[in-house]
């Protein structure tokens, strides 16, 4: 076996092997080396095995060499290579980006440890990815929220302290509930592999035991994704951690636990169990919704704009779970299309505030007055961002609201559709006060003293903004295997 | 590239005419209609670009030698009309003209009615900027007048061809006729375009306000892309022979009584339209050569007028027939010009009208329409009544005017660019082989034979006898300083007055109306903002506690549907 064929396994140790090499350096500027090295790295392998998935097939690797069901095996499908592009990408980004953001945000002998933890939420992030056992998804998912616990409460702002420790009893529930979810289903099947457990589960998937479990697995991996109502930690979170930790949380975490989600409820129990057996779907429409609407009210009316975009994250994971809810092909594959897109806007939106946040500190909707002429560049970026967030063509996000209302009204569910598009009138309010703020206000007196942000912060975000104007025009990748990887998930197994 | 897109160079000439400036911006001017030409002689009849949109198959080009001859022409014009804007520097002047032109050429190449849709629209609103550039008073109000009806006219076109689609699942841009679904629709858009009577108020309205270099552009693209449209999709439809009659004769009468000179070519401009419209209404053959040649024809020497009236005005800033007089002693050259354009309006053999009118006027009475072609005759004579004596005798004949002693020849390259009109009109009337082997159909027809030549002559010479003893005995309106009620006085004063007096009587409802919607959107959003607002109860940071409450309520609702 050469070094190519450990890939699936590479692409999680190396972030995790550089974390402890973070720590020992203990300096900024080396944990950034080995922080960009890894990620950009790990970028490397997951667009390689993407390329290899679309070409010969699922991967399967077996860890240490044990076969499964016995030894831990690593599965990598196209989904999964997707979600793994997804999050290597917006990591090697945000690590170009990190460098001036934590400079400025976190005092000098922190920083070191700051990308020590942002590269084991990383690794956690690729490990659920990548992993084929339920057990590791567990332990994956709390190597991921612990490191960000910690590295949420490291933000400059008081409050970050006691948000990370709200996240921190949340997260730890879910993570509770999952385990009792997974342990229900061993106690059940015997089993942790997820292939094994798909096959033996419908055997006894009329016992009340595997109903608890799923259950369980579902509000936990919800609390997870932020569902709504289980989204109360996920402002503050976002709102106070460090600028480069908000943009990798918010593209990522939330969209490793959509995946999550899909794995389990397709993958493990099957779309006949969990969609058709269980009303399981009915409670997604209905919370998705509930979340669009209630979620993008607030933004409109929130006025730090780090927490503005915190819960239009909340609204577009309801645009994601209600894709799922629709149960059918368009409506899964928009879904998945719009964990892709919406890693793509919210990093550049989150990426674009941090900019800002780096030249003028707190980023409110009164702070930024004016500020179009003094940045124009982050600004210019913010309104592209905006304007996919709403989804306007040809922006990426137009490209999943398009298939979203395709997959309702194919089920005739109009008044869904209609309730979508609300939904993105409502993106329209608040991404126009931002606009608004930024070009019509006046400015304030200190404002004249801006400048624009630097070049190693631009590039990022711009590379995230081309990729959404790119994505909503050349859909052929993005949508492509987006069917193609609900094409696989929804013919069973995966 | 230019076989896939034949108006790719006006619109990246446009571009350019944007950004560049003085000697280098008028060689991308004149460029752009050279290379253009040069692209349409490439274009192969019967080649198409076809692809799919939302189940529609469109065509954006469509070749054939119909689409063609217009493409020759309107690079035609718009080099003239480009010679003759030299001397302007206004760059947004420049470029609207080339996209206006560019617009044109699409629209004649349009293959489908979505395309063509676009290019009307375009055709919209870049003829408005070239309204709006005379930057008065007038020309803004008249700018915007026009611009709502062009606009109309292009949202009935597509109000019709979505009938038309839905209906017949094609949008191919073919022979549409009025019985086909949105029939009616698309035939209004056209005729707004193409000035029917009552629905011609705009044409009068703002040719006569454009700048006098714009003016010139208007009066070739916009009527004869409707003349097309109507060849294409209304031919032979009999109710147009009607209409077009009645557009030949109307605007005589108007034409005889307005005293400002390019508003009198207007008015003349929509009776030459008539002769079209009836051509296109007979369908035949020869009906629709003499329509399409005449659209050619008409674009030369309506420009040439256009642009004699243009330079006086250039000269003198007077356009009233009864300020000017006498110029022709300071603009001999101008004059001359002016009058070979009027002999071509008017029909005299040897000149380009002749040619084309004569097969329209032929096709009239061998279809059997007596009294049209009686009224296409008496139209002729008006012709030459106003637009071949009356122009020429009162803007440079007739008393000597204040203005004759500060005229001079206008610039250059206005002489030029009318010269080329000139020579075009005398050539076309003098070999007219060159422009038939350009039309659709092989008719072999001659306009040289005896009776065609003979008629024409008579025709003349007692029209020019009835001017004279006219004038001599004073029974000739006099020119006088005036403004003339047409159908645009209906929507320009009666419409607004009915509208402000209705209005007048409902606003207490309205206002009551309002303040009670007003009112109930402020308790909704303070509703809203008392939940969701920054200190609402679904915004605030919630105590950890009632977190977990939700979960735990979460999955105890879960549990219970899923062992239900």
């Amino acid at each position: 076996m050469d070094l190519l064929d450990h890939l699936p396994v590479l692409v999680v140790i190396m972030p995790l092997m550089s974390a402890p090499l973070c720590v020992l350096f203990d300096r900024a500027r080396p944990a950034w080396l080995v922080s960009m090295s890894a990620s950009w790295l790990s970028f490397a392998a997951a667009v390689y095995l993407l390329i290899q998935v679309s070409r010969d097939g699922t991967i399967s690797y077996r860890l240490g060499g044990w076969a499964p069901p016995w030894g831990i095996e690593y599965r990598i499908d196209l989904l999964g290579a997707y979600v793994l592009l997804i999050v290597t990408a917006i990591a090697a980004l945000v690590m170009v980006f990190a460098r001036r953001s934590l400079e400025k945000e976190i005092p000098a002998d922190r920083i070191a440890r700051v990308y020590a933890a942002l590269l084991l939420v990383f690794a956690g992030l690729t490990g659920i990815t990548a992993t084929g056992d339920a057990f590791n998804v567990f332990v994956f998912l709390e190597i991921s929220s612990l490191a960000s616990y910690a590295v949420i409460s490291m933000g400059r702002d008081r409050r970050a302290l006691s948000a990370a420790f709200q996240y921190l009893v949340m997260g730890t529930i879910g993570a509770t509930f999952i385990l009792i979810g997974i342990g229900l289903l061993y106690m059940m099947t015997g089993t942790l592999n997820m292939l094994d457990l798909a096959a033996r589960l419908p055997e006894v998937a009329d016992t009340r035991t595997v109903r608890a479990g799923f259950a369980f697995l579902t509000v936990g991996i919800g609390l997870k994704l932020a569902l709504f109502p289980l989204h109360l930690w996920l402002p503050n979170a976002y709102a106070y951690a460090p600028s480069a930790v908000t943009a990798f949380l918010s593209a990522t975490a939330t969209k490793v636990a959509v995946y999550a989600l899909l794995r389990f409820m397709f993958g493990v129990f099957g779309a006949e169990f969990s969609l058709n057996k269980m009303p399981f779907d009915l409670i997604l429409m209905v919370l998705g919704l509930a979340g669009i609407l209630s979620a993008s009210l607030v933004a409109v009316f929130q006025e730090d704009v780090k927490r503005m975009l915190a819960y239009s994250s909340v609204a577009q994971i309801g645009y994601m779970v209600l894709g799922i809810s629709l149960a059918s092909n368009t409506g899964v594959s928009a879904a998945i299309l719009h964990v892709f897109n919406h890693a793509l806007m919210k990093g550049a939106l989150f990426l674009a505030v941090g900019a800002l946040a780096y030249r003028i500190g707190a980023v409110t909707v009164s702070s930024i007055a004016g500020l179009g002429r003094r940045m124009p560049w982050t600004v210019a970026a913010l309104v592209v961002g905006g304007l996919s967030l709403i989804g306007v063509p040809p922006t990426a996000g137009f490209v999943s609201k398009w298939y979203l209302v395709l997959g309702t009204l194919e089920q005739d569910l109009w008044p869904v559709a209609l309730l979508v598009l609300i939904g993105s009138l409502l993106a329209l309010a608040y991404v126009w006060k931002l606009v608004e703020a930024a070009y019509f206000a006046e400015p304030a007196a200190d404002a004249a003293a801006v400048r624009e942000a630097p070049l190693s912060m631009l590039i990022p975000v711009w590379a995230l903004v081309i990729a959404n104007l790119y994505f909503g025009v050349n859909t052929q990748v993005s949508v492509g295997v987006a069917r193609q990887a609900t094409d696989l998930l929804m013919g069973g197994g995966g | 590239m230019l076989d896939a897109w034949p108006a790719l160079p006006l619109f990246l000439g446009a571009l350019l005419a944007a950004v560049t400036r003085g000697q280098l911006r008028a060689t991308v001017m004149i460029a752009a209609p050279l290379l253009g030409a040069y692209g349409v002689f490439q274009l192969e009849p019967g080649t198409t670009t076809q692809f799919e949109l939302l189940g529609y198959a469109l065509t954006p080009v469509r070749v054939d030698s119909l689409s063609i001859l217009f493409g020759y022409l309107f690079h035609l014009a718009a080099l003239i009309g480009v010679v003759y804007a030299l001397h302007v520097k206004d760059p947004l002047q420049d470029v609207a003209a080339l996209a206006y032109a560019g617009s044109a050429v699409g629209a004649v190449f349009a293959g489908d009615l979505l395309t063509l849709f676009v290019y009307w629209e375009l055709l919209a609103v870049t003829s408005a900027i070239l309204v709006f550039a005379r930057r008065t008073e007038l020309a803004l109000s008249a700018g915007m007048r026009y611009l709502v009806i062009q606009v109309g006219s292009g949202v009935l076109l597509l109000a019709g061809a979505i009938l038309y689609a839905v209906n017949t699942g094609s949008l191919a841009f073919d022979h549409i006729g009025l019985d086909a679904p949105g029939g009616w629709l698309i035939f209004l858009a056209f005729g707004i375009k193409s000035a029917f009577p009552m629905l011609h108020g705009w044409l009068t309205d703002a040719y006569p306000e454009a700048t006098p270099t714009g003016t010139v552009f208007l009066s070739a693209f916009t009527t004869k892309v409707a003349i097309y449209s109507l060849a294409r999709g209304f031919a032979g439809t009999e109710l147009l022979v009607y209409i077009g009659a009645l557009m030949t004769c109307f605007p005589i009468f108007y034409a005889v009584i307005e005293n400002d000179l390019r508003r009198v070519l207007a008015y003349s401009l929509i009776n030459q339209l008539g002769f079209m419209v009836v051509g296109i209404g007979i369908g035949t053959e020869l009906a629709l050569n003499g329509a399409v040649a005449h659209a050619f024809n008409d674009v030369i020497f309506k420009g040439l007028l256009m642009m004699s009236m243009g330079a006086v005005l250039h000269v003198t800033g007077e356009m009233r027939g009864s300020e000017l007089g006498g110029l022709y002693k300071k603009m001999p050259r101008t004059t001359i010009l002016c009058m070979v354009g009027a002999a071509s309006i008017s029909a005299f053999p040897l000149f380009s009208g002749f040619v084309s009118k004569s097969m329209v006027v032929s096709a009239a009475i061998q279809e059997g329409h007596p009294i049209v072609w009686l009224m296409l005759l008496f139209a002729s004579a008006g012709v030459f009544h106003h637009a071949g004596i009356k122009i020429p005798f009162f803007a440079f004949f007739a008393h000597e005017s204040k203005h004759v002693a500060n005229a001079h020849e206008p610039p250059t390259n206005m002489l030029i660019a009318m010269t080329m009109a000139a020579v075009l009109c005398i050539g076309v009337g003098s070999f007219p082989g060159l422009l038939y082997g350009l039309l659709p159909y092989d008719t072999g027809y001659s306009p040289y034979d005896v009776s065609h030549v003979l008629a024409q002559l008579q025709l003349l010479a007692f029209s020019a006898l009835a001017f004279t003893w006219l004038k001599l005995a004073h029974i000739y309106p006099p020119e006088l300083k005036s403004v003339n009620l047409d159908a645009e006085w209906l929507y320009r004063r009666v419409l607004p007055e009915a509208v402000r007096r209705l209005l007048a009587k409902l606003a207490p409802f309205d206002r009551a109306l309002r303040q009670l919607g007003k009112s109930m959107v402020q308790r909704a959003l303070l509703g809203l903002a008392r939940h969701h607002g920054e200190y609402g109860v679904l915004a605030q940071t919630w105590p950890t506690g009632s977190m977990v409450t939700w979960v735990a309520a979460l999955l105890g609702l879960s549990l219970l549907l899923y062992y239900l």
